[in-house]
């Protein structure tokens, strides 16, 4: 059982024309089991909250806390945040050229269970997690990430979902640029790694169309660097019909 | 199809990476050399540079990349003690070399040799012998373009002839082990490997100890011979070595040659390949790993003198500790006659520490419209902070997110090293160098 708790985060980016604010005041709270849909417009600041959370040394949190099952995770670094059972599926997943995917997955799952896996059933879950997202085995033997299209990419981090088997994992929109085919596999992985682990899931989304597969508890609306509304899954229906104006409007 | 473009920087979501890439296709260098003109050089602490010139094209500041042009000759008092107001020696600290520059013999004594040669033949190859200076085919590929490569050409009575047989292919390579046997000792060499026709081989030199040691290897790929030179610059920390390596290669021929640089105070390597005929393949591998106070140089120059001959060059560098330096000049050439050429270039560096400094300069000097394909790529950055991030969000610790970025990065280069020895060799060299400075 997980619960990553939000209050109050602020949080701010430097650019070129000086500080600028980007979370301001979020508070949310996501459980074990749990689906949040986080929707907003461009620029509303839903990756700034998924990388400040996951510790990007990039922004700087100015106030507000976070903690998981209690723990202070702003106190954390990067890799004791994933250790404490935090997942990031990133929106544009970075390749580090010359580390096989195979590698990659080994190492991670040694450092997130702080001993190596057993060989014989690793290889097994493996195989089986690649052959759930139709993924070719060969994969596993390329550099991570590395001339992998739109769509392995995002089916390589619902893979690490899967296999690293999180508290609370925060996917930045991981629908983005996907065709209808690529959605349904990686739906079908997120709701798979949710049955099977009770992972507590933030689905950070610009567009209502991975809703119909990936069925969320809470819907939130994030517009100007925090909620402005919230509600169950026929906010997202409003959403479908209305559009962010309304809020945009009002922020 | 004709395509010219150079562009500042190869990712631009990459902030620590600087980036100088070029490329050229065929004929048309106005758009050229407008493009380069706003190619922003960088700043220290890491530096690239990128000359490219094209047909037509001269000016004074391009006159010095005339690398097919330099005075090459045997007499030592043809060549000048290096300057560093020189092209050619602008990055080298010559103080430290200083002793290279001096006309005097091995320091070899009664029973007790400045440099001790251990030399292994594969099985069923002609045993090593040794050629005199004006012995053929000594002295037909390297011509000294410098006071060193006279002296260590004039200083060898006997060179070291290596060779592999016409048409025989050997299982295992041909294989040198160099040590010095103290710092303060000259030693002076030259050895000839040749793969004759149709043949194929591996020659492995390993240096290791300490020696002021001015090498030349005059390497002759004969045609269709398929061949692969190894050169292992391992040094104890006080070690000088200048060296240049001189190939030929035959028509149709490949010569596959390796650089490695992991040890010495200061290690020159001075790498020429040249055609003797079309069809001809050269690639260029080299790997550097440079240490507080450690300087190692590679200059390469590939002239491509034949038509429808390639070339690859792939060096890769990591630098940590306080005054570690690396320089890697790339020159390529193609001649008029080189028509149907293609070669591409590229270095990359990591900085893994401050105060190293690595200088990175490409040079691609084009006389013929007609080629395949030209093009190069030099880089220095420091460890890539979102690679780092993505790891470590895995869970995997900065200390081991590091290791895995520098073995990665160097994976590329180790990957195509055919000695599955000396693969696992620089593996754990480079896992050494990482537990020196991140534990």
């Amino acid at each position: 059982m997980s619960i990553l708790e939000i209050k109050n985060l602020h949080a701010t980016v430097e650019t070129p024309e000086g500080t600028k604010e980007i979370l301001k005041g979020v508070d949310l709270t996501i459980r074990s089991g749990e689906t949040h849909a986080i929707m907003g417009p461009n620029g509303s600041g839903k990756s700034t909250l998924a990388y400040a959370i996951a510790g990007h040394p990039k922004y700087e949190i100015t106030g507000g806390e976070v903690t998981l099952d209690g723990e202070d995770v702003l106190e954390m670094s990067v890799d004791e945040r994933a250790r404490a059972g935090l997942f990031l599926a990133m929106q544009y997943p970075v390749e580090v050229p010359g580390v096989t995917v195979s590698n990659f997955l080994r190492t991670a799952k040694t450092a997130i269970d702080g001993e190596a896996p057993s060989l014989r059933t690793w290889v097994k879950d493996v195989k089986g997690a690649m052959d759930d997202l139709k993924m070719d085995p060969v994969f596993a033997e390329r550099n991570v990430n590395e001339g992998f299209s739109g769509g392995e990419k995002k089916r390589h981090e619902i893979l690490q979902m899967q296999l690293l088997k999180p508290g609370i994992a925060i996917l930045d929109e991981t629908d983005s640029g996907l065709d209808v085919d690529a959605l349904r596999i990686v739906s079908e992985g997120i709701n798979r790694a949710k049955q099977e682990t009770e992972v507590g899931v933030m689905l950070i989304t610009h567009y209502t169309r991975i809703l119909q597969y990936v069925k969320p508890d809470y819907v939130h609306v994030f517009v100007g660097g925090r909620i402005a509304e919230q509600g169950g899954p026929e906010l997202a229906e409003r959403l479908e019909a209305e559009g962010y104006d309304r809020f945009l409007v009002e922020a | 199809m004709t395509t010219t473009d150079v562009k500042g920087a190869e990712n631009a979501g990459d902030p620590s990476a600087n980036e100088a890439v070029g490329h050229a296709a065929g004929a048309a260098p106005v758009a050229a050399q407008t493009a380069l003109d706003d190619v922003e050089t960088t700043a220290a602490p890491e530096l690239e540079e990128e000359n490219l010139t094209l047909p037509g094209q001269d000016s004074p500041a391009t006159a010095a990349l005339h690398r097919g042009a330099r005075k090459r000759s045997f007499e030592v008092s043809d060549h000048e003690v290096p300057r560093s107001d020189v092209e050619e020696w602008r990055f080298t600290p010559l103080r430290r070399f200083a002793p290279l520059f001096e006309d005097v013999a091995t320091d070899d004594r009664e029973g007790d040799p400045a440099v001790d040669y251990q030399v292994t033949v594969p099985e069923g190859a002609p045993e090593a012998k040794t050629l005199a200076i004006g012995e053929a085919p000594r002295g037909t590929v390297l011509v000294p373009e410098d006071l060193t490569t006279a002296l260590a050409s004039a200083r060898t009575e006997q060179a070291l002839h290596l060779v592999a047989a016409k048409n025989a292919a050997y299982e295992t390579p041909f294989r040198v082990d160099i040590t010095g046997r103290g710092a303060d000792r000259r030693g002076n060499a030259h050895l000839v490997l040749e793969t004759e026709e149709s043949s194929s081989a591996i020659f492995v030199l390993n240096h290791t100890g300490s020696a002021q040691y001015a090498q030349n290897v005059e390497i002759i790929a004969g045609d269709n011979s398929q061949m692969t030179v190894i050169s292992v610059h391992d040094w104890d920390d006080d070690a000088l070595h200048i060296a240049t390596h001189h190939a030929r290669v035959g028509r149709d021929a490949k010569l596959k040659h390796v650089a490695v640089t992991l040890g010495g105070s200061g290690v020159r390597l001075n790498s020429i390949g040249e055609y003797a005929a079309p069809g001809g393949e050269i690639e260029k591998l080299g790997l550097y790993f440079s240490d507080e106070d450690q300087f190692f140089e590679n200059r390469l120059f590939v002239d491509h003198s034949a038509p429808h001959c390639t070339s690859n060059v792939a060096y890769k560098g990591a630098l940590q500790g306080r005054k570690a330096r690396s320089v890697w000049v790339g020159d390529v050439l193609i001649r008029k006659e080189a028509e149907g050429t293609n070669t591409y270039e590229l270095n990359r560096n990591l900085v893994l520490t401050e105060g190293a400094r690595a200088d990175s300069v490409p040079n691609l000097e084009i006389e013929t419209g007609e080629i395949e394909g030209a093009g190069h790529a030099a880089a220095t950055g420091r460890f890539d902070d979102e690679q780092l991030f993505y790891l470590r969000a895995r869970g995997i610790p900065e200390i081991e997110a590091r290791r895995l970025v520098v073995r990665g990065f160097f994976a590329e280069i180790i990957q195509q090293i055919d000695v599955p020895e000396i693969r696992e060799r620089l593996s754990a060299a480079i896992e050494d160098e990482l537990a020196r400075s991140m534990n």
